[in-house]
């Protein structure tokens, strides 16, 4: 697949894949985003930056939370927003992708954010699009969702600055997330030396071992000494067939409770990309507890997305 | 040319500043270089309700630039609604920092009055915007780039580059 997220001078000019992007543009990113943390905290949650530029949301498939917080996000810019959901208009008329995107050109529209459940989506309208316009993956497939990995990692750097010295786990169903990929990609872009996946054979991705991380079929042995524990949703609706025996067989293994929670580091944070599945997948006093940083993300998804938006608005510079 | 030293001027302006202070009066560096001169006078004044801007987000000029170097986040911890606010920037040259920057102050509430402190008007506004407290004027040409450093033990010079 063409990576067309970098424009000829190595600047941002789409958020497609995490996949490929140097160091050095998510440093920028997550610095960028340190700056609009504060912009919430404010009387006037609102910069003039992306005053008179209108961002479309696309979503050929339904994620609530993530199109309110784009949409929250270009709002705190100053951007005017449109939420178009295709699945439930001019899809079903027959109307293909491009033709749906060269519409909303017309309408003028500066920036889109795509939701689709084909990989590789975000990446043909990437290629399609005039060049002063931006593209933003919020999540295509199984492939990729950036700004999710983005989000996570600026909130593990937040609590755990020195980025070098830990060791992170990811728990759940790492073969039908977005999410792992983002993440395992940008933490071990950021020098995390150490990304562990804990999950059942079942619900791995085969040659997962090339993406650089150690694999673990128990939570005993995986949890132990980490510093960041990233539980993943179990995408019970992406799931064909029988791949597990039951929700609560699953999350007597590989549910995280307070007892495994203590296998980890006694500081260790807890995160999840929501929506949770409480019994499933984490338990609600592990979800509740003090080592929970799930509200943060949200908060901090906020203005990584902020972020994002302004750099790509900017020309990427 | 002979460029003046910038801490005669820090001295010049902090007595200035000082004889403007009273109890609702409140100290914002603009950064970077405001924000160092804010830090050497609040050793010299001592504890006054202070914070930083950093106007990136602001700026007339994003369309053209985007967002050149990473943007600092600005933090002001303090309520603005009511009080006298000083601002401080290193060199006053066209004022559109002045007004990003004034702009982003009225986000955060409403001020009782907003002062302009500068280590060195350059001359070349562009705007109706001037500073009330000044450590010197220079003339320059649209060429020159004058610009303020610190270094490691935190003393400021002053340096000029031809473009």
């Amino acid at each position: 697949m063409v990576n067309p997220q970098l424009d000829k001078n190595g600047h941002l000019s789409h958020l497609l894949t995490i996949e490929g992007l140097p160091k050095k543009i998510i440093t920028q990113i997550l610095n960028t985003a340190e700056t609009f943390v504060g912009v919430a905290e404010r009387d006037v949650k609102k910069v003039p930056l992306l005053r008179g530029k209108t961002v479309c949301n696309i979503f050929f498939e339904n994620s609530t939370r993530t199109r309110t917080t784009f949409e929250i996000a270009a709002k705190r810019l100053s951007a005017d927003v449109i939420n178009l959901n295709v699945g439930t208009s001019s899809q079903s008329k027959g109307e293909t992708i491009l033709d749906t995107v060269d519409n909303l050109i017309a309408m003028h529209t500066d920036m889109f954010v795509v939701r689709h459940n084909q990989s590789g989506a975000a990446h043909l309208i990437a290629q399609h699009v005039p060049d002063n316009i931006s593209v933003i993956n919020a999540g295509d497939g199984r492939h990729a969702h950036p700004t999710q990995g983005l989000l996570d990692v600026f909130t593990v750097r937040r609590y755990k600055p020195d980025m070098h010295n830990l060791r992170v786990a990811l728990v759940g169903d790492i073969l039908h997330s977005r999410v792992a990929r983002s993440e395992i990609h940008a933490l071990t872009t950021l020098g995390v030396p150490e990304v562990r996946v804990i999950a059942p054979k079942t619900l791995l991705p085969a040659y997962v071992e090339k993406l650089g991380v150690q694999v673990f079929h128990d939570m005993n042995a995986g949890l132990k000494d980490v510093d960041v524990i990233m539980m993943l949703r179990l995408q019970s609706e992406r799931m064909s067939g029988a791949m597990l025996p039951s929700a609560q067989e699953y999350f007597k293994t590989f549910g995280l409770t307070p007892e495994k929670l203590a296998l980890a580091k006694s500081d260790a944070i807890v995160m999840h990309p929501g929506p949770m599945n409480r019994g499933v997948e984490i338990d609600s006093r592990v979800a509740d507890g003090k080592q929970s940083v799930i509200l943060p993300q949200v908060t901090y998804g906020i203005a990584v997305r902020m972020a994002v938006m302004a750099i790509l608005a900017g020309g990427g510079a | 040319m002979q460029l003046p030293d910038p801490e005669t001027l820090l001295s010049d302006i902090t007595a200035k500043i000082k004889s403007r202070i009273n109890n609702d009066t409140a100290l914002i560096g603009i950064h970077s270089g405001g924000v160092w001169i804010m830090q050497r006078i609040l050793t010299l004044l001592g504890d006054i309700p202070h914070g930083t801007l950093d106007a990136a987000l602001y700026r007339d000029d994003y369309a053209q630039r985007g967002l050149k170097t990473e943007p600092k986040p600005s933090n002001i911890l303090f309520d603005v609604q009511g009080k006298h606010i000083i601002l401080i920037d290193d060199i006053f040259y066209t004022g559109r920092t002045t007004r990003a920057a004034m702009n982003e102050l009225f986000d955060y509430g409403r001020p009782a009055s907003v002062t302009l402190a500068v280590l060195i008007n350059r001359g070349g506004a562009e705007l109706p915007i001037t500073p009330q407290i000044t450590g010197a004027e220079l003339v320059l040409k649209s060429n020159q780039d004058l610009q303020l450093s610190q270094d490691m033990h935190g003393n400021l010079h002053l340096g000029v580059k031809n473009g």
